[in-house]
């Protein structure tokens, strides 16, 4: 068995997420290593959407971009146009699955990507929503994708960046969101669903030697447990694609 | 500034030609307390020749506005040019990080960050683009970004849907980098539009800095490819490296190796270390062209060999 980094788990997690045969909204990084994984290996008709209006392309291996606004993004694409229409295509309705990183998640899968502390009088601000918002309201199905910290994983967030599922229940469709909210948030220590009805975090999953105290410690709201299953390892052939894809651990190290 | 002489016949004129230096444009079209949308994204087809000209001749009060914001917001804020930035996200990235100056100042309330979201931003400059007050989207419902704005909820008229109202904004001046373009401001960009083509739109005025300038002959053969008709533009700026050290798509790289300097200069002396910057490679500097010959012409080669690899 070939040993992973925490990145790598990640990543090769993610990658399961997504079916062939669709569109994804990738941001940089984790996400797009995790689309370009799935494409290489059971995902081969995958379309990536980048926000800096790109549509299609075939990213190169070693050479990932550091940003959705370079041509590192843009090998073979099928499309170049701008971020408007990009953003545009999503509230249509057209893409299938966003992934969003997060600063702090609350239970409800609601995202903080702009203030820790009080926004009027913030102890750090943080770089802003970029695409985030855009992302948790139009992708018809939201991964949340992050390590697994107890600062992340907040009883509630300082500010509601990217809409998860608000207070629960009704709440989004309520607020005015027809499309999306989270499904899946999937960490290095676990996958968490959510209660179709109660629309909390429930943990499903944990990765290999995880147990349920370790996700309970590293979280700081009350762990609801559903039906868990232990996820599988990282295959020798998905480390391979990834570590092709990533050569200097960029992003995965 | 010239009047084109009487058209032969077949050969009309497309009025005033608008070539200028970046000196002229920057100090007839940009004053003290302006909004300047600033055009490309983070560290792609920015506008640097003009962004650095605006700091050379220290206009302050200013506000910019952009997709996403790089390191040139943190130039402006660091020397005290700009006091408000408005965008969906500023930082760097990648292994140079966030923008601690902007972290510095905000968190201290000497400087406005005013957050929309990416789709805000550009229906805000859509809005301005097409000359109505306010464009409905659904990005940002349900979000604290809405009390930080000035967006507010609406109820749609036709389906009495849940909606956001984005407000329209025409910048006093967009600065934009651009492939090329001809005398009279028809503007090409090559690749990826970023927001361009709506600020230039919505702008008030247009300052375009080109790659070449063309004849309008040219222009004429490839009449799809313009995205900015010459009535919206103001000066056209020849800049050839015009965005570097960004990126220009089709072109050439990002000056990586650059931008880890400046970030060890951040990293090391916080703004300071921004202003030190902005002295020796913005006011040192005559002009662009000087900035350009601070790089190696293999490093600016090297810039140009990814094109080959990628594209």
């Amino acid at each position: 068995m070939t040993a992973w980094t925490t990145q790598e788990l990640i990543a090769v997690s993610a990658s399961r997420l997504l079916a062939d045969d669709k569109v994804v909204f990738a941001g940089v990084g984790m996400p797009l290593v995790a689309s370009v994984l799935a494409k290489r290996l059971h995902a081969p008709n995958l379309t990536i959407v980048l926000e800096g209006g790109i549509v299609g392309p075939r990213i190169r291996p070693g050479q990932l971009p550091v940003s959705t606004n370079e041509m590192r993004c843009a090998p073979d694409a099928a499309m170049l146009t701008d971020i408007t229409d990009i953003f545009l295509l999503a509230q249509r309705g057209y893409y299938d699955y966003g992934f969003l990183g997060t600063a702090q998640v609350d239970q409800f899968g609601n995202i903080n990507t702009s203030f820790i502390g009080h926004p009027d009088a913030p102890k750090v601000r943080l770089p802003g929503t970029g695409g985030a918002n855009d992302i948790a309201t139009s992708c018809n199905e939201v991964f949340i994708v992050t390590t697994h910290e107890r600062r992340r994983f907040v009883e509630t967030v300082d500010f509601v960046t990217s809409p998860g599922w608000l207070g629960g229940g009704d709440q989004r469709r309520e607020a005015g969101l027809p499309l999306g909210g989270p499904s899946t948030v999937l960490t290095d220590l676990a996958r968490f669903t959510f209660d179709p009805q109660s629309r909390r975090m429930v943990l499903t999953g944990l990765q290999p030697g995880v147990d349920v105290d370790t996700v309970q410690d590293n979280t700081g709201f009350e762990v609801i447990c559903g039906e868990i299953s232990e996820l599988e390892p990282p295959k020798d052939r998905e480390l391979s694609v990834v570590r092709a894809i990533d050569p200097d651990r960029a992003f995965t190290g | 500034m010239t009047v084109a002489t009487g058209p032969a016949p077949g050969q009309e004129s497309l009025g005033i030609e608008k070539v200028m230096t970046a000196g002229r444009a920057i100090e007839t079209l940009v004053a003290d307390g302006a909004h300047l949308a600033v055009g490309g994204c983070l560290y792609s087809r920015t506008p640097m020749a003009l962004l650095m000209e605006v700091l050379r001749q220290r206009r302050t009060g200013l506000t910019l506005s952009r997709s996403l914001a790089c390191y040139e917001a943190e130039m402006f804020l660091a020397v005290g040019a700009a006091d408000t930035v408005e965008t969906a996200w500023m930082g760097f990235g990648g292994r140079w990080g966030m923008a601690s100056v902007m972290r510095e100042r905000v968190e201290a309330g000497t400087a406005t960050f005013n957050e929309y979201s990416h789709l805000g931003i550009a229906m805000r400059y859509r809005a301005g683009a097409m000359g109505v007050p306010f464009l409905p989207m659904r990005s940002m419902l349900g979000s604290d970004l809405v009390d930080r704005t000035d967006v507010t909820e609406m109820t749609c008229p036709i389906t009495g849907e849940r909606l956001i109202a984005v407000p329209a904004v025409q910048p006093d001046v967009a600065l934009i980098h651009a492939h090329r373009g001809d005398a009279y401001g028809n503007v090409q960009i090559d690749g990826y539009l970023h927001m361009d083509f709506d600020i230039a739109r919505a702008a008030k005025h247009v300052i375009v800095s080109v790659e070449d300038v063309i004849d309008h002959a040219e222009i004429m053969r490839h009449p799809d490819r313009t995205v900015i008709p010459h009535f919206a533009v103001d000066a056209v700026v020849p800049a050839t490296h015009g965005s570097y050290p960004h990126e220009l798509y089709g072109v050439h790289d990002a000056n990586m190796d650059h931008f880890d300097d400046y970030a060890e200069r951040v990293r090391r002396d916080g703004t300071a270390g921004v202003v030190a910057y902005v002295d020796e490679m913005v006011h040192g500097m005559a002009d662009h062209a000087a900035f350009l010959d601070t790089f190696t012409v293999s490093e600016v080669d090297r810039s140009h060999d990814i094109v080959k690899d990628l594209l």
